[in-house]
């Protein structure tokens, strides 16, 4: 009998315990976002994935020194890095991004692309509006018209190019000081 | 001033003296129904809009926004689409019964509904048995649905309708239990009798603690006579699809959906009459509170009905999206070990309360 009555009063506590939590969340801002009309006002997370862009900076020169590495990284296939070879004086040639195309319609936003880019030259933005009417139309070509690659000063002359023909020593030599 | 009393004794004496007896009465009896039925929809449209905006405030959701200002149109709309949608007839199911089962739920509700007092004056059916009455015809309900599982020959509605067989005989007996305590205490069945009785404290601070826990027991045991919340069972769309509405559609449906919403606010409307005084207003039984009283009284008597029938409404919907579904076997121990004994027990403190006290 006293097992009956205190088993109903545990009840009731825990029911009641139930029906607060619940009043607390309905008497909490609803966190719906209403979509079309906060367009622009809403701010989201830096780290949300909306799609991949390349940042060019004001002289239209973006970071990307069009070794692969994120192509390789795309478990999708999609990315397409194209390069070509550019002379740079004394006969000598390099490899210099062309086109850097992305398949927006395969893109599965793992991120591998730009944990991988040694030069961080693709980040996420925070767009996510993509819809297209054409499926080729999802197809995007990341560096801008006439861009060039951004010249940086310590790490860029030595590429991919160079590396082969530079003597180790020289290299090693020039690293040692800075370590020291 | 605002209440409505004095309009339909006026259009009651008008008829009359225009009119002979039987034309007059004809005339008022068609008007009361087509009101009822008016009141009906809107009252369900307005508990079905109120649900989706609440149970979404509890979900820390805005719930619908898009149709007309804060989605109020959005009711409108899926009454519509409800209407225009196809009837499915099922080839193997006894026809007759599927389509009467539809209307005995919808006739059970809508008569109890009748059976409620709106305001001052504003009763569609007064007499001597009515709180009898109201008891006796909510139960019509289960038939309804009963026959609605059966007719259907599927196994899915036939075990739902088994279910809320079950569930409604059972605690129909908590609710008849607990109601039957307030009726040792208003000494009369008639609705009016019970309301007038409450004009200057509700029964619940008449008898504060008996009348406490029948209230409390009549409003879980109403809430599991809708078949909503924690005791949904008979449609517990996990298990069996839609319980005894599988196989109903369009309009059908709707007509299920209507008798469930209604019901909930009959059971709220029910439990305002018998605890919370009706369309009485709120009044404290002393000199100094005369102020006050006037205040009060000031508010019209369908205003306090409706105030107090949705506030309990709102309990019922804070219930239900606040608990999970009760299993068959809890459901039934719930109602036969504890909700009947504390009934009984209640309804003897009850009696010695007025014993003592009156
Ligand atoms: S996010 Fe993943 S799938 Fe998308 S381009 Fe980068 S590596 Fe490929
Ligand atoms: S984006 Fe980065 S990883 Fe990809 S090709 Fe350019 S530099 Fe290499």
């Amino acid at each position: 009998m006293i097992q009956y009555i205190k088993d109903i009063l545990s009840g009731i506590k825990n029911l009641l315990l139930g029906m607060k939590i619940t009043m607390i969340n309905f008497i909490r801002k609803p966190i719906t976002e209403c979509y079309p009309e906060n367009r622009g006002v809403k701010v989201y997370s830096p780290r949300f994935r909306g799609e991949l862009i390349m940042p060019h900076n004001a002289n239209n020169e973006h970071k990307c020194t069009g070794c692969g590495i994120c192509q390789m990284n795309c478990p999708n296939g999609t990315i397409t890095v194209k390069t070509k070879q550019v002379e740079i004086g004394d006969g000598k040639t390099k490899k210099v991004l062309d086109q850097y195309l992305y398949d927006l319609g395969s893109c599965t936003f793992c991120g591998l692309c730009t944990m991988g880019c040694p030069q961080k030259a693709i980040v996420w933005s925070n767009n996510f509006e993509h819809s297209v009417y054409r499926r080729e139309k999802l197809v995007n070509q990341l560096n801008r018209e006439g861009s060039k690659q951004e010249e940086k000063k310590p790490v860029t002359p030595p590429t991919v190019e160079k590396k082969v023909e530079a003597p180790k020593a020289e290299e090693t030599k020039d690293v040692n000081p800075n370590n020291q | 001033m605002l209440e409505l009393d004095n309009l339909v004794s006026n259009v009651h004496t008008g008829l009359m003296e225009a009119l002979p007896h039987w034309a007059a009465l004809t005339i008022e009896y068609i008007l009361i129904g087509v009101l009822m039925l008016a009141l009906y929809c809107v009252l369900a449209l307005i508990l079905i809009f109120l649900e989706r905006k609440i149970c979404a405030r509890f979900q820390c959701r805005l719930g619908p926004n898009r149709v007309g200002p804060w989605g109020s149109l959005q009711l409108i709309a899926d009454m519509v689409k409800i209407l225009l949608k196809e009837i499915v007839k099922i080839s193997k199911s006894d026809k007759i019964l599927f389509f009467t089962a539809l209307f005995l739920a919808l006739i059970g509700s809508l008569c109890t509904f009748g059976a409620l007092q709106f305001g001052k004056g504003l009763a569609g059916i007064d007499f001597n048995v009515g709180i009898f009455y109201v008891l006796a015809i909510s139960s019509l309900g289960v038939v309804g649905i009963l026959l609605a599982g059966w007719s259907s020959n599927n196994k899915y509605t036939l075990i739902g309708a088994m279910r809320s067989g079950a569930q409604l005989i059972s605690y129909e007996l908590s609710a008849g239990l607990s109601i039957l305590t307030m009726m040792i205490l208003a000494g009369s069945l008639n609705i009016s009798d019970i309301i007038n009785g409450q004009a200057h404290s509700w029964y619940i601070f008449q008898a504060p603690l008996p009348a406490l826990v029948a209230f409390i027991i009549y409003l879980i045991a109403g809430h599991a006579e809708t078949n909503r919340g924690p005791f949904d069972l008979p449609e517990a769309e996990s298990e069996l699809t839609a319980g005894y509405h599988t196989e109903y559609s369009g309009i059908q449906y709707g007509m299920f959906y209507l008798a469930e919403y209604l019901n909930m606010f009959i059971i709220a409307g029910i439990a305002t009459t018998v605890f919370l005084g009706g369309w009485q207003p709120f009044q404290i039984n002393a000199d100094w509170a005369a102020g006050f009283n006037g205040v009060m009284s000031y508010i019209p008597s369908y205003i306090w009905f409706f105030g107090k029938a949705f506030m309990l409404v709102l309990l019922s919907l804070w219930v239900r999206w606040t608990f999970p579904r009760l299993r068959i076997d809890q459901l039934l121990h719930l109602e036969w070990k504890i909700l009947m004994p504390i009934s009984l027990v209640n309804m003897l403190v009850m009696a010695v309360w007025v014993v003592l006290f009156f």
